[in-house]
């Protein structure tokens, strides 16, 4: 790949794509307006937000500060409960996903057993299953448990990840070489010490991408917690969010203050999914190709 | 212990076939050691459900009566309703055109960003991938506060020159709110997708194709777009998925657009109100699995379509 880099800037010419810096300088704000309404408008208290004015510029006052505090304390602190919720689905639904994405993408690749092919032909055409149309009828199953409106009701069916098994699958096949296995082998590894020793930190970039992309998807999810979850003391930040903007808008007079929480709410939940991505782009890029690759 | 090697040698020799047996059992029982977990998660959490959702579909829950076997009754009760076809056009429509403009839009983004290598492009890429690691449901939020005419932007700007803001939510234009939205969300994630297709390409190809007198847009169009088809088929496969089963931005944007985002506004939306608000699970499954065939037979025709291509699958 550096070979790659080398050779392509070697053969360019930076100043010809001046149109074509401006046209990604336009993208870029069509992109990050959204944030900058968010960061404006949560520095605002509630006669500013409705006052009229610029709105997408600050007002005289800028009261983040008391904004924040309104947040982590209205209804007793729900909002950061929510964040602290969500954390939980996002750790434990891309932990456990990523786990058993990991050992089922190796056991296709590695190994020739009984009905392996119909198997991973199965877990393929899951790709095409509407994730959300599994969501009725596991409520029902769940409710029959007595698991709804439990964490377990959000955290079980996150562990289903069949696009993490086909990821590693793809990865292990090509970047774990078979010999080196044989070789472990030979030397006396049992097949599970091979597996952590040799495979996983060949595997590790793939890990990484799964890893973050479970975790993304359990941070995200809307449907399933909606529909799991009754008890607002255990909604993650989406529903909760979700409910505040359904109460702000049904009754929009009484409650302009919930509308400053929902912007700045907004805001503060997805700080910690962009230092994450930010902090670990570098493990994730080189897994993140696979997929479209081959 | 034998080796793999010995037993992939063994395989082009009959006479080996002793060791070969004895090897298989090991890797037969490791095999599944290593999938096993992941079964019995794929087992309870998708095979059963599915299975359970389809026997749900076969009944009725009637009032008097209680509950009983109707074959497909719910299904043709599903392709007579005029609730689930209007939600079924309008995701079927959403998808032939958003689709399109994300994949196009990412694809430019990225074959952009292949060939400029300045710092600034580095941090455009960032910026443009940021969105996908917000949620959906807070994209909405953001967009709606954005559309909305108390605290949008949009009024102000069009005030600017005398003119009425365009209203993203009302029934006229929400189709294109909602395109805007999905854009913004899902463009910076293709665009990153095909990125990295494109950093895979072996550069000296474009070199050959230079010699030879290709220009940059032939080099785009002749070069680099064929040698990612597998990874534009793969985004085209996702974002047709997760287009018809939309159903956070429009469950969001409802409560702001309060009129022209109904409950049946896309099929997902439907099945939520007839399993949740309505308790009636019944035909909430029905709908699911037949949201699920539409999605199956879109999924497999175009797959079927783009066969000559190397595909992912």
């Amino acid at each position: 790949m550096t070979d790659h880099s080398s050779l392509r800037a070697g053969a360019r010419r930076p100043q010809r794509y001046l149109p074509m810096q401006i046209l990604l300088g336009f993208l870029v704000i069509y992109f990050l307006v959204p944030f900058w309404w968010v960061i404006v408008n949560s520095s605002k208290d509630a006669p500013g937000l409705f006052g009229g004015g610029n709105t997408l510029w600050f007002t005289d006052q800028i009261d983040y500060l008391g904004n924040l505090r309104q947040l982590f304390t209205y209804d007793g602190g729900i909002y950061l409960r929510w964040i602290l919720n969500s954390t939980l689905y996002a750790i434990a639904g891309g932990v456990g996903a990523t786990v058993l994405a990991v050992m089922a993408g190796y056991g296709f690749a590695k190994y020739r057993f009984a009905a392996r092919r119909f198997s991973f032909a199965v877990v393929l055409g899951a790709l095409m299953v509407p994730a959300t149309a599994l969501v009725i009828p596991t409520f029902i199953m769940f409710s029959r448990l007595g698991l709804t409106n439990t964490v377990w009701a959000v955290i079980l069916p996150s562990l289903l990840n069949p696009f993490g098994v086909y990821l590693m699958h793809v990865y292990a096949r090509d970047a774990v070489p078979d010999e080196l296995l044989d070789a472990a082998r030979v030397d006396g590894a049992g097949e599970l010490r091979t597996f952590f020793q040799i495979a996983l930190p060949l595997m590790r970039p793939a890990v990484v991408t799964v890893l973050l992309l479970s975790a993304v998807a359990s941070w995200n999810n809307y449907f399933l917690p909606l529909a799991m979850l009754s008890d607002n003391r255990l909604f993650p930040v989406t529903v909760g969010l979700g409910l505040w903007q359904g109460i702000a808008s049904a009754n929009n007079a009484g409650t302009t203050s919930l509308w400053s929480l929902i912007i700045l709410g907004s805001l503060v939940s997805v700080i910690p999914l962009i230092i994450a991505f930010f902090s670990l782009q570098r493990h994730w890029r080189g897994g993140l190709s696979v997929g479209g690759l081959r | 212990m034998t080796s793999l090697t010995e037993k992939r040698a063994a395989r082009t020799q009959p006479e080996t076939r002793t060791i070969r047996g004895k090897v298989h059992l090991r890797e037969h029982l490791m095999g599944w050691l290593f999938v096993g977990p992941f079964g019995v998660v794929f087992l309870a959490f998708l095979i059963a459900p599915l299975a359970y959702a389809l026997y749900l579909s076969l009944f009725q829950k009637k009032l008097i009566g209680g509950t009983s076997f109707v074959l497909f009754d719910n299904y043709v009760k599903a392709f007579t309703d005029p609730s689930f076809l209007s939600g079924a056009w309008f995701v079927i429509r959403f998808s032939l055109v958003s689709i399109p403009v994300q994949i196009i839009i990412a694809l430019a983004m990225a074959l952009i960003l292949d060939s400029v290598t300045t710092l600034f492009a580095r941090f455009s890429r960032l910026m443009i991938f940021l969105p996908y690691a917000i949620p959906t449901v807070i994209g909405a939020v953001m967009w709606g506060f954005l559309y909305s005419r108390g605290f949008g932007p949009l009024t102000d700007i069009f005030g600017l020159f005398g003119a009425t803001a365009p209203d993203f939510l009302g029934s006229d234009l929400i189709f294109y709110g909602l395109l805007n939205v999905v854009t913004w969300q899902w463009a910076g994630y293709y665009m990153i997708i095909l990125y990295a297709a494109l950093q895979g390409v072996d550069p000296t190809l474009y070199e050959a194709a230079r010699m030879d007198g290709a220009g940059r847009w032939q080099i785009a169009t002749r070069i680099k777009i064929p040698l990612i088809a597998p990874a534009l088929i793969l985004i085209l496969v996702f974002s047709l998925i997760g287009t018809l089963q939309f159903f956070n931005e429009p469950q969001i944007l409802r409560y702001l657009a309060a009129g022209t985002i109904g409950s049946d506004f896309t099929p997902n939306m439907y099945a939520y109100q007839q399993a949740f608000s309505l308790a009636n699970f019944n035909y909430g499954s029905a709908i699911s699995f037949a949201l699920g065939g539409i999605v199956f037979i879109c999924v497999y025709a175009f797959l079927f379509f783009t066969r000559k291509r190397r595909s992912f699958l």
